[in-house]
């Protein structure tokens, strides 16, 4: 099974058309040059100097780690029991309640940013910290919920069984067994949570206010008003960013197990 | 033991709450606010429905949008199918190592990696730079508020799903298949054509419908790379909400694009669920 030349040709092309925007966008934010131009006299890192200088973009950052943080938190504090009940309970209305954690999935986020904009809006919580938390915690529960299921059902039950018959109340066979066996997929579920709150757009841009921006938000504005190198440079600190996060979720959990929801790899 | 109805549904219960109040309400109330009148106006109405449904200016934009994103989707097909089975077949430790890099663009924000098609297909992109320096055009061009442009950003954003869920179900395949099939005297082309394809026909499907789902209601990157002259539903429902304070209308607008996607993504799964039965089964 070898890939014939033309094969390979197809793949360098198409890594090079993944590779090309983001590229694009580092080559142009280490311009010298005041407007948007490829660094062909001179690098320079003046922009990312300016990113440091801009409190628009970093209190947006810090708009987007605390939302990340609180929402992939509240998340897995859903998930948490709620998976421990679907994976391992026979009960009545089991699937009905699995498929309705999951249909976030399902809506598209431009309705549901409508909606939660409506809804906030009623309830006089728009614009506020506490609206996106809410929003996003619901968009981001179905990863925690379906990386927490698939820790439960990873592991032996039998476990959990041996420590309820030496004794243990069934909250401390949880806490003292099962969690513990569980903590990849905690983890796994946790960073999927806060890396889908980080990145989410389209529902944000309806629920953010001049005040309370996340980052990606911020760009989308920035962009609409004008393309220039200072968002090139946040843009390429977030590509960084990104690569650096992802070697290390490899390394931990397998990237393409964590992105179609297979949960982390087994410790062989 | 005897399983108590209560404790699965005290351990669900949070979750059920919260999704209650905060999914199932928006959402409920969305649908009340279609069906208002304009302020103060008492009563049900299909006026704003009626409205869309009997404007040209918003056909063309739902037309647009969903031949958009069945553009986006083929292309998506075509790339992403035979970039999957070539990951396929590569041996460790490249096939990893380029997993990864088809994967690695999910991490980075949608914005982002739009802004990167803005500079490329810009006026002063390489693309544009390349056709000027090779004679072919005079005038700098520029392939923004194109049909094209949006697709190109689009199937960079999307085909990465693609690949994951085609390269998913690859990983149920036995390799022996293609030296069998080797053996006997298959060329390349014939086996994957006829041995592959029908394989990554489900996994190729069930992407299919994220990939068009996601691109019919995708916002940033049409509103970045097509701007005001090319809108679609996304962003004329943005611009009724936060441009011109038609919430009435703007629910309607996303309503009747929630409705549609649902119907395209659930008629699509049924229809892979009944013609490959046989390969689930398998």
């Amino acid at each position: 099974m070898k890939n014939g030349p033309l094969a390979l040709w197809f793949h360098a092309l198409f890594i090079g058309f993944l590779a090309l925007p983001l590229v694009m966008v580092m080559l142009v934010s280490l311009t010298a040059k005041s407007y948007l131009s490829l660094p062909n006299d001179g690098m320079s890192l003046r922009w990312y100097a300016a990113m440091l200088d801009n409190p628009q973009f970093i209190a947006a950052l810090k708009t987007s780690l605390l939302l990340g943080l609180s929402a992939a938190c509240a998340a897995q504090l859903l998930a948490i029991p709620a998976a421990y009940a679907l994976a391992r309970m026979q009960f009545r209305g089991r699937q009905a309640i699995g498929a309705f954690l999951m249909s976030p999935l399902l809506i598209p986020h431009l309705v549901l940013g409508v909606a939660f904009l409506q809804f906030f809006s009623q309830a006089g919580m728009r614009g506020g910290l506490l609206s996106l938390v809410l929003a996003h915690t619901v968009v981001v529960a179905p990863y925690a919920v379906r990386l927490m299921m698939s820790a439960y059902t990873g592991m032996d039950p039998s476990l959990e069984r041996a420590a309820r018959s030496l004794g243990a109340s069934a909250w401390t066979a949880f806490t003292r067994v099962t969690l513990p066996l569980a903590i990849p997929g905690v983890v796994s579920g946790w960073l999927m949570a806060f890396i889908h709150s980080f990145d989410e757009t389209t529902m944000t841009v309806f629920l953010a206010s001049p005040s309370m921006t996340t980052l990606p938000v911020r760009i989308y504005l920035h962009i609409e008003e004008t393309v220039d190198p200072l968002v090139a440079a946040v843009s390429s600190t977030l590509i960084i960013l990104a690569v650096v996060l992802m070697v290390i979720l490899d390394k931990w959990f397998g990237l393409d197990r964590l992105l179609t929801g297979g949960g982390p790899k087994d410790e062989q | 033991m005897r399983r108590l109805p209560w404790k699965p549904l005290a351990l669900t219960g949070p979750a059920l709450l919260v999704y209650l109040v905060v999914l199932a309400g928006p959402v409920f109330l969305m649908l009340l606010l279609s069906l208002q009148g304009g302020k103060g106006v008492a009563g049900v109405t299909l006026a704003h429905y009626a409205e869309i449904l009997g404007d040209g200016y918003f056909w063309e934009i739902y037309a647009r949008t969903f031949v958009m994103a069945l553009v986006v989707t083929a292309v998506c097909l075509l790339i992403g199918v035979p970039e999957a089975y070539f990951l396929y077949r590569m041996r460790a430790p490249w096939r990893g190592y380029f997993l990864l890099a088809v994967l690695a663009p999910l991490l980075v924000a949608v914005v982002v990696r739009t802004l990167g098609w803005a500079l490329v297909l810009g006026p002063t992109g390489p693309i544009s730079n390349t056709l000027v320096a090779l004679g072919i055009v005079q005038q700098p061009v520029s392939l923004l508020q194109t049909m094209s442009g949006v697709v190109i950003a689009l199937v960079h954003v999307l085909v990465p799903f693609l690949v994951i869920a085609v390269w998913s179900s690859l990983q149920r395949f036995d390799p022996d298949t293609l030296r069998a099939a080797a053996s006997l005297g298959g060329t390349d082309v014939a086996i994957f054509r006829r041995v592959v394809i029908p394989q990554v026909i489900p996994g190729a499907l069930a992407g299919a419908v994220v990939v068009f789902s996601l691109s019919a209601t995708a916002f940033a990157t049409p509103a970045i790379v097509g701007g005001r002259r090319l809108k679609v539903v996304a962003t004329s429902t943005y611009e009724e909400f936060l441009g011109n304070m038609n919430w009435q209308l703007g629910s309607a607008l996303a309503v009747l694009l929630l409705v549609v996607n649902i119907l395209v993504v659930v008629g699509a799964s049924r229809l892979v669920e009944k013609k490959f039965a046989h390969v689930f089964e398998s």
